[in-house]
C-alpha cells in the first residue's frame, strides 16, 4: 500500500491481485507454458502423420503396445483419484489419509514410469528410426519427464506430510502438487488417445 | 479474467471431463469409424465452447470482512474513484460517514487501460497516469481537511475494490462516479455488481465535477 507522500523510485509497484493465490497462479502460468511445449510436440506429430499419409497408422513396421499403454493409462488416472483423496483427507484434518494418498500416488506414478521404461525396452524401434520413432519417443519421453518431475514434487509433499506439515487450513503444498499431477494426467490422456488409439 | 482451474478440485473435475471427452472420441472412431470420431470431436468441442461461453460463475458475494484494525472509534472508509474524488459531494459524504469517529480513508484509483494494452500487459503508462490522478485527488482531500492515503489499483474497478478490501479491512465503501450518461462505471453496473459481491455497506456518490467547477470556479480540476 503506497502512501501518497512516499517517494517511489524504479518501476511501478507490481499490482497483486487477490483473485488467485500467487503460488497457485504461478503453477497455473507454468502449466500454461507447458501446454505450449506439448502443443509444439503435437504439432510435429500431426505434421509427420499428415505428410506420411500412410494407409495405416502407425506405419509399417511400427507397432505400439496399445493394451499395455492402456493399463498404464488406468494406473495414471487412478493416481489422480488418490491425490484428490489425499487433499480431501487433509482438508478434513485426516493426516493418515493424506499420507496414504500421497504414498499411493507416488507408487502408482512410479509404476507408470517403470512400465513405460519396460515398454521402451521391448517396443522394437528407437528414436532414430525415422520420423515416427522420433515423434513417438519425443512425445512420450516429454510426458515421462513430467511424470518424473511430478513424482519429485509429490515426494517432497509426502516427506512434509510425514513430518507433520499441512493442516486442514494450510495445505497449499499438496494443492499445487495436485494441480500439476492432474495436468500430467490430462496430457497423458491426450498423448495416449492421439498416439496409441487414433 | 476468471480462471477455470483455481484449485486442485477444479483441476480434478477437468481431468474427469477430459477422460470422458477423449473416451467418447476414441470409442466412436474405433467402433464406427474415423469420421464418426471426427463428428464426435466436433460436437463435443462445440458443446464445450458454447458451455464455456454461456456459463457464468455464480459465486456468492465475497465475504470481505477482514480483521478489525485500529480502535473502536475508528472508521475505515475505502473510496473508489477514478477522477471524481475531489468533488465536494464526496468530501461531504466522507465527513458525514466518519462523524464521531476517527476517519481512516483509503482512496483507490483504478489504472484504467485500453483492452489492447491490457492484453499486451502494457499497463505501466496507465498506472503512471492513475498515480497522477491519485496524487491530485489526495491533495484536494487533504486541502479539505481529510487525511487520506491512496494507492493505484487494478484496472477493473471491482477487482481493485477486492484487492484493497483484503489489505485495508474497510468498514464501508464509497464509489464515486460521474453523473449518469457520463460515467462508464454506471454503464457497466459497477455499483450494483459491487453490492452483490461485497458484504460491506456501499455508498454511491455522484459527483458532477463540471457543475462544481462552475460553482466554485476551481481552475485546477482535472478532466479526462
Amino acid at each position: 500500500m503506497s502512501a501518497h507522500a512516499e517517494a517511489h523510485h524504479g518501476p511501478p509497484i507490481a499490482n497483486q491481485s487477490s483473485r488467485v493465490d500467487s503460488a497457485t497462479l504461478g503453477m497455473l502460468l507454468f502449466i500454461a507454458s507447458e501446454i505450449m511445449l506439448f502443443g509444439s510436440f503435437f504439432t510435429i506429430y500431426f505434421f509427420v502423420r499428415v505428410v506420411n499419409n500412410a494407409p495405416e497408422w502407425p506405419p509399417e513396421p511400427f507397432h505400439l503396445p496399445v493394451f499395455v499403454a492402456g493399463v498404464n493409462t488406468i494406473i495414471l488416472v487412478t493416481s489422480s483419484f488418490t491425490i484428490h483423496w489425499a487433499l480431501q483427507s487433509i482438508k478434513r484434518g485426516n493426516r493418515a489419509g493424506l499420507q496414504a494418498g500421497l504414498v499411493l500416488t507416488i507408487a502408482l506414478g512410479l509404476t507408470f514410469l517403470l512400465t513405460q521404461a519396460r515398454e521402451y525396452s521391448r517396443i522394437g524401434f528407437a528414436p532414430h528410426d525415422g520420423a515416427f520413432g522420433s515423434t513417438f519417443y519425443g512425445l512420450t519421453g516429454l510426458h515421462g519427464a513430467h511424470v518424473f518431475v511430478g513424482l519429485t514434487i509429490l515426494t517432497f509433499a509426502a516427506i512434509r506430510a510425514f513430518r507433520g506439515h499441512f493442516t486442514s487450513e494450510e495445505h497449499r503444498g499438496v494443492e499445487i502438487a495436485g494441480i500439476y499431477w492432474h495436468f500430467v494426467d490430462v496430457m497423458w490422456i491426450v498423448v495416449y488417445t492421439t498416439v496409441y488409439i487414433l | 479474467m476468471i480462471n477455470p482451474l483455481r484449485s486442485e478440485a477444479e483441476a480434478y473435475r477437468f481431468l474427469l471431463l477430459t477422460v470422458g471427452y477423449f473416451a467418447a472420441i476414441a470409442i466412436a472412431a474405433l467402433v464406427i469409424g474415423t469420421w464418426a470420431g471426427v463428428i464426435v470431436f466436433l460436437v463435443l468441442t462445440v458443446a464445450a465452447a458454447v458451455y464455456v461461453a454461456r456459463a457464468h460463475r455464480t459465486e456468492p458475494p465475497r465475504q470481505t470482512v477482514t480483521s478489525r484494525r485500529g480502535s473502536e472509534h475508528e472508521r475505515r472508509i475505502l473510496v473508489i474513484a477514478n477522477e471524481t474524488v475531489g468533488g465536494e459531494r464526496l468530501r461531504d459524504e466522507i465527513r458525514r460517514r466518519s462523524e464521531g469517529y476517527e476517519e481512516q480513508v483509503l482512496v483507490v484509483t483504478p489504472a484504467l487501460n485500453s483492452p489492447l494494452r491490457h492484453w499486451a500487459s502494457d499497463e505501466d503508462g496507465a498506472r503512471v497516469e492513475a498515480q497522477k490522478r491519485l496524487n491530485a485527488s489526495l491533495d484536494r482531500l487533504r486541502a479539505l481537511g481529510i487525511a487520506a492515503k491512496g494507492e493505484v489499483g487494478d484496472g477493473e474497478p471491482l477487482q481493485a475494490m477486492e484487492d484493497a478490501l483484503r489489505l485495508f479491512g474497510a468498514d464501508e465503501i464509497i464509489i464515486s462516479t460521474h453523473p449518469e450518461g457520463r460515467s462508464h462505471w454506471l454503464e457497466k453496473n459497477v455499483v450494483e455488481s459491487a453490492r452483490e459481491r461485497f458484504a460491506v455497506p456501499i455508498t454511491h456518490v455522484v459527483v458532477d465535477l463540471e457543475a462544481e467547477r462552475e460553482d466554485v470556479q476551481e481552475p485546477t480540476s482535472e478532466t479526462r
